[in-house]
């Protein structure tokens, strides 16, 4: 006669000071044997009070916090920020204004996805090798964004009504050796993982959401495009000179860690593209507005959403006169990517969790705020 | 690839009409988007309505903000459908003393972590919400740092250790 063992579900703890955790997050995973039963993520440890903070600063100065916000797409953070304020102001922005933030934000599109190339390298066991490879390309990448704005992250470079400064005169011959250099990384890193034998069998069917549940937990950008959904706002509800671009949506089938890696190296592959395009019908002219010494919006309220490389990216903004704002709300990507957690781990086993956390790509900083 | 593409606010302004007909809603467009005030009673049946309407299908839940006004709260949804690309807002005023909201959650999933941050920022309860605990301040802080009245201080003094 067999008779019934009684098997008790295990809890393990998992962070905050773990490596793969992206930064400082820590969850609670229930546990039957090796299989995952039910997950509690508990964030707040990178919170910086920023929507508390931008209350108390004047409309400029809160360009600053939004850098630190997503701190591997500042410029795309900014550029949420300054369309909102345009937006309640009704300022119109120089068209070559427009075209330097695009190249900026496509670019910074690659330097993101790079880095979650190189963290999810590291995820799957190959530490180093990948995240060397990703971090050369990067590092050229943020070399020439310091040649732009004068700092290799946090950049404060976008303006209320255009950007800080011009484009350095030798931009164009820095960016004819770059492009050939970040497309030749991009197919050597892809032809590192993407055709690895162990990495696809780590990450082929892990973590699967369906179209209707990632709509439903309000996920967005590649993780919501992985499950075949092809929503990009830069295509759905376009912004600044997107509508003059050429470029595709890669749409994912599965929804599962390799469609969500898949998927981020086409979008370099798109970015890159744009950049060119780009470069080549941009405009002369000036490249600020004429704005007010001191930004007063009139009372009102806007809500402006672009698409971050991490996902739509929401400002709420309130004004009620006064040169400070009256409510900051940042809908950030990560945040509600990373809700979806519990239902992506589900069922996974607990080596499988690190690589799930890093196909989600989330950046602490804007998580926590 | 028309589906995608947002459509005219007008026709959804119509559509809205016929769909909210009975319900008491107050609906405006100041910048060309529906804006919808309902009362807190009627709001997870005006969301499930907008959800599941076939002619609206708002099944996307972008945003949810509260809003501290000094003398009531108020909560914003930014609603949007993948299917039409309507986008529109929902908001609620509620009062600052007993502060309460019904939760969206069952109709949206994603409302989940909005609405704790929205609890624990401004002190506002949602009723039916399957697990309302602190999400983003330091554990046993029972202050609303977000409120309008609180002041822009640390939340507590600086300890040894601390950069």
């Amino acid at each position: 006669m067999q008779r019934q063992l009684d098997t008790v579900d295990m809890t393990l703890n998992m962070g905050p000071q773990h490596p793969s955790t992206h930064g400082v997050f820590r969850m609670v995973l229930t546990v039957d044997g090796e299989r995952i039963v039910a997950v509690e993520p508990y964030i707040g440890y990178l919170h910086r009070g920023i929507e508390k903070l931008s209350e108390t600063l004047n409309y400029r100065q809160v360009i600053t916090l939004m850098d630190r916000a997503d701190y591997l797409a500042n410029f795309n953070n900014e550029l949420t920020y300054v369309m909102a304020v345009e937006k309640l102001m009704r300022i119109e922005v120089p068209e070559r204004a427009e075209y330097i933030r695009v190249i900026l934000c496509e670019l910074n599109r690659i330097a993101s996805h790079l880095m979650f190339y190189g963290a999810m390298g590291s995820d799957a066991g190959v530490f180093g090798t990948a995240f060397m490879y990703a971090f050369q390309a990067r590092e050229k990448i943020v070399a020439a964004f310091e040649s732009v704005s004068g700092a290799r992250m946090m950049h404060n470079f976008f303006r209320v009504g255009g950007v800080r400064d011009d484009l350095p005169r030798d931009f164009g011959p820095i960016m004819a050796r770059l492009i050939p250099q970040l497309r030749q990384s991009i197919e050597d890193c892809h032809n590192l993982l993407g055709h690895n034998e162990v990495f696809i069998a780590r990450s082929k069917g892990i973590g699967t959401i369906g179209p209707q549940e990632a709509i439903d937990y309000g996920l967005s950008g590649p993780a919501l495009r992985a499950c075949g959904v092809a929503e990009d706002l830069r295509r759905s509800d376009p912004y600044s000179i997107y509508p003059k671009l050429d470029f595709r949506i890669p749409v994912g089938k599965d929804g599962d860690c390799y469609d969500r890696y898949l998927l981020r190296v086409e979008e370099m592959r798109q970015s890159l593209y744009m950049v060119e395009q780009a470069l080549e019908i941009i405009p002369p002219g000036p490249v600020m507005a004429q704005v007010p010494k001191v930004l007063k919006p009139p009372p009102g309220e806007v809500y402006v959403r672009t698409e971050n490389p991490r996902g739509d990216l929401g400002i709420y903004l309130v004004s009620q006169g006064g040169d400070k704002p009256y409510r900051v709300k940042v809908r950030a990507p990560s945040f509600c990517n990373l809700m979806a957690l519990e239902h992506l781990l589900r069922d996974c086993y607990i080596a499988d969790c690190v690589m799930v956390l890093g196909s989600l790509d989330i950046v602490l900083g804007e998580v926590d705020r | 690839m028309t589906a995608l593409g947002p459509k005219e606010d007008n026709s959804l302004a119509v559509l809205l009409g016929q769909t909210l007909e009975g319900v008491a809603a107050v609906i405006e467009q100041p910048q060309g988007e529906a804006v919808v005030t309902v009362e807190p009673e009627k709001l997870v049946s005006l969301c499930r309505r907008l959800k599941e309407d076939p002619g609206l299908g708002f099944d996307y839940l972008r945003c949810l903000s509260a809003v501290d006004y000094g003398d009531h709260f108020q909560l914003v949804y930014h609603l949007y459908s993948m299917a039409y690309g309507h986008k529109m807002v929902v908001k609620v005023n509620i009062p600052l003393e007993d502060a309460v909201a019904p939760s969206v959650t069952a109709v949206w999933r994603g409302a989940d972590w909005h609405e704790r941050e929205a609890a624990e920022m401004f002190g506002i309860t949602f009723t039916g919400h399957p697990h309302l605990v602190p999400l983003l301040l330091e554990e046993g802080c029972d202050e609303h740092p977000l409120c309008k009245s609180h002041p822009m201080v640390a939340l507590r003094p600086p300890r040894n250790g601390d950069s």
